[in-house]
């Protein structure tokens, strides 16, 4: 395939780049006239706010580390230094620290719309599971990023979270030594989490560009699951969705803006402005918001070694949600049994982040273990179960022509009386 | 907080509202009840009250810091509650600190400069836990934000300081405080009705001190509040008025697409 490609662009100095490499003849394909269904609702904005924050987030967290210490003695006071001192330093570390939130809150969003729209099912099995990866190591990044303060909650949360892996047996006690560096959390885990919270955020850029790759090979699924069936049924990327797009990140930035000033420490622990004091623990020790699901697991558990691997089957079991799942329709909207229950298995998810703030005392136990088996009923019963007994509502014919009104089966919209089929 | 976590949390994954029910179940017994005062700088658009504040920190020179360090904020940083440079000479110049070694190479001391950091009380944690009954005395430069319930605590342990039940037995050295978790608190009562002379005709009663001081650590933990805000306002404008605009761009582009 070696050589030069015949460039379009009328500009010579892109003309003469994009025939010896033609970036500018993929960007137009692939950003430009790309075919996209053209019923997205806004839930389609939340993979493009999850790229707009991850580049954020590398941005901001460059700026941070210019002015932080990675040592034990100096870690706290280098962020007060920031805070207090550096110009600006409290913006770019509050857009950071609220920045952990707000990826999780779109990512959170972006995996539902998913698991909705059955965005997992064939030809897109490998795209989700590139998805789930980049879960996976944003969570692995974020605790990382989060014990950099070196506050109380900062230590006793690496604590208890890397002693998780003591439960793996034989190997166990050695995973922790080699997590730690050492035979506690001290000043060489510290240094290794700042080396690989800086590291795993460029990893993700690249899964993520993976994400994005395998993507653009099957095209997007869309609110109604179908498959794209005639140009009628795409609109160019651009400006259609650039534009819808850039709607949703106003709004995302806008949110974001309101924490970062008005509320910057509303999601935070108040031990984590205590400095590290590995001689006192605090009375209790809670991650951040965003893992209290998977903490209610993992506490729901009587047995160590047991918890701990509920609480990583919870994420696993996401990758074979693509064979999970027997039905043949994506889309919820068309699937009247699976609508209701995919609600059932959110609010089982809320429980578990309620439950995970509390302490494991009395109703606590037992909602979070209720909610629990709820969470892996749903995957590992109801979703291969209800695949088959299910029946489904018919599908419309096409994108252009949902002959079932827009939701499918719903009423037709008002002002439009259904017109009487015309001669062919 | 955790009340408000929970509900994120809850509010993130479909905006069913089961947290409220669940989370008002939890109250801690141990502790006193949160009082509920208000604050000058509450809020999304409160601003420190700079007269307070400054009472607050001459609180702050004269009583707290026999015990307690701020060893994050530095003499300049007073600009933030109105002090003028020439005030925060004086203010400075007013305390002796370390000033590393001279050129014999013993320690040495001197006037602070507004560029040095507050003065702390003891030279370090042993010392400061030997002269405290083994309690060492919390910085103060974060206190409000390392509480929870942060300056309505604060003020609660200020004036929590109340005779004990008859069927409370209180240890040696220790004292009595109803907000204080345990009710037991190292620290003697630091603040009472006259405890300090305002110069600008305010009354000084506890209840004030207390408001005063507290206003003054919000300040010292959150000294870029202000600016925070402000910004706030303007971004958050900003943005509103952006995705009008691009709504509006985009109402108009898909006008033509049957969707």
């Amino acid at each position: 395939m070696a050589g030069m490609t015949k460039s379009e662009f009328a500009n010579p100095v892109i003309n003469w780049i994009d025939t010896r490499l033609p970036i500018f003849t993929m960007m137009q394909k692939e950003y430009g006239v790309f075919p996209t269904p053209k019923n997205f609702n806004y839930f389609w904005n939340f993979g493009a706010l999850a790229m707009v924050n991850l580049v954020i987030m590398i941005i901001t967290g460059i700026f941070l580390a210019m002015n932080y210490q990675p040592n034990t003695e100096l870690a706290f006071s280098s962020i007060q230094h920031i805070m207090r001192d550096v110009n600006y330093g409290w913006l770019i570390r509050y857009v950071h620290q609220n920045g952990g939130s707000m990826f999780f809150i779109v990512t959170y969003i972006h995996i539902f719309r998913g698991l909705y729209y059955g965005s997992y099912k064939y030809p897109r099995e490998l795209l989700w599971i590139l998805g789930v990866v980049i879960l996976i190591i944003m969570m692995a990044t974020a605790f990382m990023g989060y014990v950099l303060p070196w506050g109380q909650m900062s230590y006793w949360g690496a604590t208890v979270i890397t002693n998780l892996f003591s439960a793996f047996p034989i190997v166990g006690p050695k995973i922790v030594t080699l997590l730690w560096g050492g035979f506690s959390v001290d000043n060489p885990t510290l240094n290794r989490f700042f080396s690989l919270h800086y590291l795993l955020p460029f990893v993700l850029v690249g899964v993520v560009f993976l994400h994005v790759a395998a993507l653009h090979i099957t095209g997007s699924n869309n609110p109604l699951g179908i498959d794209v069936k005639s140009p009628q049924d795409t609109l160019p990327f651009h400006p259609y969705y650039t534009v819808k797009d850039s709607v949703g990140i106003c709004v995302f930035l806008a949110v974001w803006a309101a924490f970062v000033c008005f509320y910057p420490n509303v999601l935070g622990d108040p031990n984590n402005f205590i400095p590290a004091n590995p001689l006192q623990t605090p009375a209790d020790i809670v991650p951040e918001w965003y893992f209290l699901p998977y903490y209610a697991i993992l506490r729901s558990v009587p047995n160590k070694l047991l918890g701990v691997c509920m609480m990583f089957g919870s994420l696993i079991v996401l990758f074979v949600v693509p064979w999970l799942d027997t039905s043949p329709v994506r889309s919820l909207r068309f699937r009247p049994l699976m609508r209701p229950l995919i609600f059932v298995w959110v609010a089982a998810v809320i429980v578990l982040g309620i439950c995970g703030a509390h302490k494991p005392e009395g109703i606590w136990v037992i909602l979070s273990r209720v909610a629990t088996v709820w969470y892996f009923l749903h995957f590992l019963v109801i979703m291969p179960l209800l695949g088959k007994l299910e029946r489904p509502l018919p599908l419309p014919e096409s994108i252009s022509h949902p002959v079932l009104g827009p939701r499918g089966g719903g009423p037709l919209p008002g002002g439009a009386p259904a017109k009487p089929m015309e001669k062919a | 907080m955790r009340k408000l976590k929970s509900l994120l949390a809850g509010v993130v994954m479909a905006g069913l509202l089961v947290g409220p029910v669940l989370t008002a179940t939890a109250v801690a017994q141990e502790e006193g009840a949160m009082p509920n005062e208000r604050w000058s700088f509450a809020g999304p658009f409160g601003t420190f009250d700079l007269a307070a504040a400054q009472r607050g920190f001459e609180i702050y020179a004269n009583v707290c810091s026999n015990c307690h360090s701020m060893k994050y904020l530095h003499y300049r940083d007073l600009s933030g509650i109105g002090l003028s440079p020439d005030q925060i000479k004086a203010v400075a110049a007013a305390v002796t600190v370390p000033l590393g070694v001279d050129d014999q190479g013993n320690p040495k001391e001197g006037p602070a400069t507004p560029g040095s950091q507050f003065r702390s009380p003891f030279a370090n944690e042993t010392a400061a836990a030997v002269a405290n009954g083994g309690a060492v005395p919390p910085d103060l430069s974060l206190i409000v934000n390392a509480r929870e319930g942060g300056p309505n605590y604060i003020y609660g342990i200020l004036t929590g300081f109340v005779p004990a039940p008859s069927t409370f037995k209180v240890s040696d050295g220790m004292y009595y405080n109803e907000m204080f978790p345990g009710h037991q608190i190292h620290m003697p009562p630091p603040l009472q009705d006259g405890t300090v002379d305002y110069t600008d005709g305010v009354a000084n009663t506890l209840d004030q001190e207390a408001h005063d001081v507290v206003t003054f650590l919000a300040w010292a933990a959150n000294p870029e509040m202000v600016d925070r805000k402000q910004i706030g306002v303007r971004a958050v404008l900003f943005l509103v008025f952006m995705t009008g605009m691009t709504y509006a761009v985009k109402r108009k582009l898909w006008a033509g697409v049957h969707h």
